[in-house]
């Protein structure tokens, strides 16, 4: 039997990882694919509770995480290739247009 | 340790190294096939789970749609070596470091203070089927999978006007 907190530490490092992704990197691209790394942390800690539980809500949740994952990445993906079109460029430091 | 416990942390050690080699990575192809293999990983994990339908889910959609979407955008636009992606600030990238640190440490507090014993609850075996997730998927939640739906158009509209031509 697998203990229910080895499946929340996995979580928990496997979102850090992602949230230093985010932190670090400069590519906007693989920036998404750090936040898609959070989701599915966040996926699999809600699996785990759910399984653990007995409630197959989380399930259901996690479902809807997949399918508004589905629609983000399809938004942000064409914002980045409009973004490349106009600047030429997919490094977030050099598109500070919107900052004061 | 029993074989179960044995094969999960093998499945984490991968699912991590995976995904820091993903985040250091240069080549934006390779870190999008190192996630791949991280979903891999993860959908296996949710088969030790007992949720198979999810499973199946995220393979057909994480590994298979979402991330072709994502090789297809970094092929069309042609990065190449990212020569381009230099640092502006040396300091940003050390206090980000520190900042994930102190998350990392942060969050393993809570973990380590989660003593939680209990065993994987006896109806979870039934639980992650078709035919159970479809039934409270239409019984219970109809109307967030119809708007779901909704959703899912609102976002193909955008993406189809934003990537189509250039802004004036």
């Amino acid at each position: 039997m697998i203990p229910l907190a080895y499946y929340i530490g996995l979580s928990a490092v496997l979102f850090t990882i992602g949230v230093v992704g985010v932190l670090t990197l400069r590519n906007a691209i693989v920036i998404f694919m750090s936040v898609e790394l959070m989701l599915n942390s966040v996926n699999l800690s809600l699996i785990a509770f759910s399984a653990y539980s007995g409630n197959p809500a989380g399930q259901i949740l996690v479902f809807f995480v997949i399918a508004v994952a589905a629609a983000e990445s399809a938004v942000g993906l064409a914002i980045i290739i409009a973004l490349f079109r106009n600047k030429l460029t997919v490094n977030i430091d050099e598109v500070n247009i919107l900052k004061w | 340790m029993n074989l179960e416990q044995i094969a999960f942390l093998i499945l984490a050690v991968a699912a991590i190294a995976s995904a820091i080699l993903m985040i250091t990575r240069r080549n934006p192809v390779t870190s999008a096939l190192f996630l791949v293999f991280n979903f891999f990983i993860i959908a296996v994990l949710y088969l030790f789970l007992r949720a198979q339908f999810i499973a199946v889910i995220q393979i057909t959609v994480y590994a298979g749609a979402i991330m072709v979407l994502f090789l297809f955008v970094i092929m069309l636009l042609n990065l190449g070596d990212d020569k381009l992606l230099k640092w502006k600030l040396n300091s940003a990238k050390t206090i980000s470091a520190l900042l994930g640190i102190a998350f990392l440490v942060e969050i393993s507090y809570f973990v380590m203070h989660f003593t939680s014993t209990a065993g994987m609850s006896p109806n979870a075996e039934s639980m992650g089927t078709v035919e159970s997730i479809g039934k409270v998927l239409y019984l219970g939640y109809l109307f967030p999978f119809e708007v779901t739906s909704i959703l899912l158009l609102a976002a193909m509209v955008g993406a189809i006007f934003l990537a189509k031509k250039k802004f004036e």
